[in-house]
């Protein structure tokens, strides 16, 4: 992939999706054949306030081009405020990249509900395209905690 | 790593997977990942063949653990783990990769496809790598249901769980019960009166031992979890003791505030004390709190004075109430979309333009005119009158983009009672198309287009405007290819079907989602119909989509039934993947304590201890916690390590 130079350059996404929006958003997406690129393994977790911001340095360490969170609308956790607990967390996270001289823009959020599969395809289109012109991403990959 | 023998099972789904996932390779990479003694692929591994062969090959290969690749969990996870339990597996020790949904739907690209169903299914590999067998944790079931709307769908909804032998409570915002229905004249294709029909099934209500009744009420929250839900309720200030009125009319006679009936949808007027319907039920008049001239004796208090019953007490209090409930039917019906938005046809503006529930009104024995069709303006009966249909239905540029699905008939039922009042008068109905798919629904349409002779033009109405008394209407006959000009008497509008002002509310309340269009969405469009994604929450009636009464009532029983299905379990199971602390590593932080949503958490010396029924598995408290000391079973930091490993490793 990235390691070939002939090819070009593809970013390697790890999204992890909320259980009851997001998942469900990129189930609507396939049920609705809605296409977009291939760059995003997504990682199903119970909530977006579950995930750890150690979860987001591990897959830059270990040699993502780009992390997506995504959970419910605010208001509309299932959990009834996960995704405001991962929005005032995740925040936090865009300034330590920043910090530590990684591209903010690496990290993202969204939120994606069951209903909406055009959007779960646009969010993951869009961020294909934004992490293109950042390059492979060689800062923290292979860093230590 | 973990030590466990997994096999992965690939599914072709037909050409639904393999058509874009070339399917034997993702089975010969998966065979080298660590852990993976055995793959294999199949055409349908959901089929009973496919399913046989996963039993077999654990069997025959002494699996501890199996990953299927295959569609969405949500389709088939359930299927699986029944099966690896059949073959005598923990339900944990089965995983789904969805292949389907989030993969070979949506790339084209065969190559890019199969890489990404090949880290898929890596990271279920990942996940179950170091999943433990977890049991069911068992919990007791409250048998009463909450149900929510008192419309048709929700009445009927509680007279079918309450024959089944369940307490009821069923929460209607409106001081009567009854809903729609309550204000429609006759219904189609049969024309019989609604409230002749609604009518005993609402005493039937009020009657019943096991329906607890709370109008003029509303569900505040809801907490807990399936089978034991706790629900705070709202219910507002009743100042009439409904044990007491006895519907004498004293009240309103001195009653000097006038304001417009809000049940006849603004057609009449009604005092600040009133009686919704003849029919209402409760059978009591409503004091209107916010009409009222203040319920105080020194302002007013005429009411209180001529009522020789004593019902009437002016300082009562809202109050709150909290009940417990196993499950919850949600049937908060529709409203019409708002006129506001439709400038172009005068509703609102000009007084001979209705919309369609109006014009019930107007038709209904109940109603303002006493069934007799006459016009607001002036209360002649009309000659010519005007039904538009889709009126911001089947309009995604501008309004709603779906079918409200009844207006076609309940127009034509329109034209027809207007033309057997009024039978020298002309009735026009402009439509787009006629959708009278349903039992009887067609030819109770070609009945009024040939026996009533009512005039069907298919095309829109671009302007209605007020001429004199007239109201006039431009419109086009696409069939005939002519502009049309017609001056009417009255225009009536078959306005779209939304679903009801609180559904967005109750949606959140109930941790429920809504599909695009703000209605209520089922947890699965073909298998579960009616039910929600949150277990033990039903859906009933217009709030899930538009549909007729027959249609309705259906769905409500069909609620009703799951309801019952459901606590007709002597115990119930709560899943399994809840927090559990690492007291070793606990400080004490409080941390995940604050943190968690459902108060599952508290500190017993010093180091946080959960309460295995009230977690829900969020993991909140993982994510807050500094020293790893809390993490929630089967998604341990270890397996997300490993799963994200699963997804970058080259």
């Amino acid at each position: 992939m990235a390691e070939d130079p002939k090819t070009p350059y593809e970013p390697r996404i790890v999204a992890f999706l909320c259980k009851w929006c997001s998942s469900a958003g990129s189930d609507l997406a396939g049920v609705s054949r809605i296409q977009y690129p291939a760059n995003a393994t997504p990682i199903t977790v119970p909530c977006s306030g579950s995930v750890s911001p150690q979860y987001i340095l591990t897959a830059f360490r270990k040699g993502a081009d780009g992390v997506l969170v995504s959970g419910c609308h605010l208001g509309d956790c299932h959990y009834l405020e996960g995704n405001y607990l991962a929005r005032r967390k995740l925040f936090l996270v865009k300034e330590l990249l920043e910090f530590i001289g990684l591209e903010p823009e690496r990290f993202r959020m969204s939120w994606v509900s069951a209903a909406e599969g055009a959007k779960f395809a646009q969010v993951i289109t869009d961020f294909v395209a934004d992490l293109r012109p950042l390059g492979p991403q060689d800062k923290l990959q292979g860093q230590r905690p | 790593m973990s030590g466990k023998r997994i096999g992965v099972f690939v599914c072709h789904c037909g050409n639904n997977i393999a058509g874009t996932v070339d399917v034997a390779q993702v089975a010969s990479v998966m065979a080298a990942e660590d852990g993976v003694v055995c793959t294999s692929d199949h055409a349908y591994m959901c089929s009973d063949p496919g399913q046989n062969a996963v039993i077999a090959a654990i069997k025959e290969n002494a699996l501890d653990g199996v990953v299927v690749s295959c569609c969405s969990p949500n389709l088939h996870e359930r299927t699986f783990r029944e099966n690896a339990k059949a073959a005598g597996l923990n339900a944990f020790d089965c995983e789904i990769a969805n292949i389907r949904e989030q993969c070979a739907w949506v790339h084209r690209d065969p190559g890019e496809a199969t890489e990404k169903a090949i880290r898929i299914s890596r990271v279920a590999v990942r996940r179950l790598g170091r999943s433990r067998p977890l049991e069911p944790i068992d919990t007791g079931v409250t048998r009463r249901v909450l149900v929510v709307g008192a419309g048709i769908a929700g009445i009927q909804a509680s007279l079918d769980l309450a024959a089944a032998g369940l307490d009821v409570l069923l929460v209607e915002r409106q001081a009567t019960i009854g809903g729609r229905m309550m204000g429609l004249s006759e219904t189609f294709p049969t024309l019989d009166c609604s409230q002749c029909v609604l009518s005993p099934r609402m005493v039937e209500v009020a009657r019943h031992p096991r329906i607890t009744l709370m109008v003029s009420s509303e569900v505040e929250k809801v907490s807990g979890y399936v089978g034991n839900f706790q629900v705070k309720i709202r219910r507002q200030a009743a100042f009439v003791d409904p044990d007491l009125c006895k519907l004498c009319d004293d009240c309103a006679q001195v009653c000097p505030v006038v304001v417009p009936n809000e049940y006849e949808l603004g057609l009449s007027a009604r005092r600040a004390i009133f009686m919704p319907y003849p029919q209402a039920i409760p059978a009591t008049y409503t004091l209107d709190e916010s009409s009222c001239l203040g319920l105080n004796p020194v302002v007013c208090g005429k009411c209180r004075d001529v009522c020789e019953a004593g019902a009437i007490t002016y300082d009562r209090k809202p109050e709150t109430v909290v009940e417990q409930v196993g499950a919850v039917v949600v049937a908060t019906g529709f409203d019409l979309y708002g006129q506001e938005q439709l400038g172009e046809y005068g509703l609102g503006a000009i007084e001979d333009v209705l919309d369609g529930l109006q014009y019930e009104r107007l038709c209904s024995a109940s109603g303002p005119t006493k069934g007799k069709i006459l016009r607001p303006s002036d209360h002649r009966a009309p000659k010519d009158v005007v039904f538009i249909q889709c009126v911001g239905s089947r309009d995604p540029a501008r309004h709603c983009a779906w079918c409200s699905k009844i207006c076609c008939m309940y127009t034509a039922k329109h034209a027809k009672l207007f033309k057997h009042q009024v039978p020298d008068g002309r009735a026009y109905v402009f439509y787009i198309d006629i959708r009278s798919g349903g039992k009887g629904y067609e030819e109770f349409v070609q009945g009024v287009m040939e026996e009533d002779e009512v005039m069907y033009l298919r095309g829109r109405v671009s302007r209605v405007y007020q001429d004199g008394d007239k109201v006039r209407v431009f419109g086009t006959d696409t069939l005939s290819g002519q502009n049309v000009e017609i001056e009417a008497d009255l225009v009536v509008l078959a306005l779209a079907m939304q679903p009801s002002a609180g559904t967005a509310a109750i949606a959140k309340t109930l941790k429920i989602s809504r599909d695009k269009d703000g209605f209520l969405a089922e947890a699965h469009p073909k298998l579960r119909p009616v039910e929600s994604v949150t277990a033990g929450v039903f859906l009933a009636g217009t709030a899930q989509g538009p549909k007729d009464i027959p249609e309705t009532v259906a769905q409500a029983s069909a609620a009703a039934a799951k309801a019952i299905g459901l606590l007709s379990q002597p115990r119930l199971s709560h899943a399994p993947t809840v927090a559990q602390v690492r007291s070793r590593l606990c400080t004490g932080c409080r941390m995940c304590v604050d943190t968690c949503p459902y108060d599952a958490i508290r500190l017993v010396q010093g180091k946080a201890v959960v309460t295995d029924v009230l977690c829900e598995g969020c993991g909140s408290c993982v994510a807050s916690c500094l020293r790893a000391a809390i993490q929630v079973k089967n998604s341990s930091p270890l397996q997300m390590k490993e799963m994200i490993e699963a997804v970058l490793r080259v």
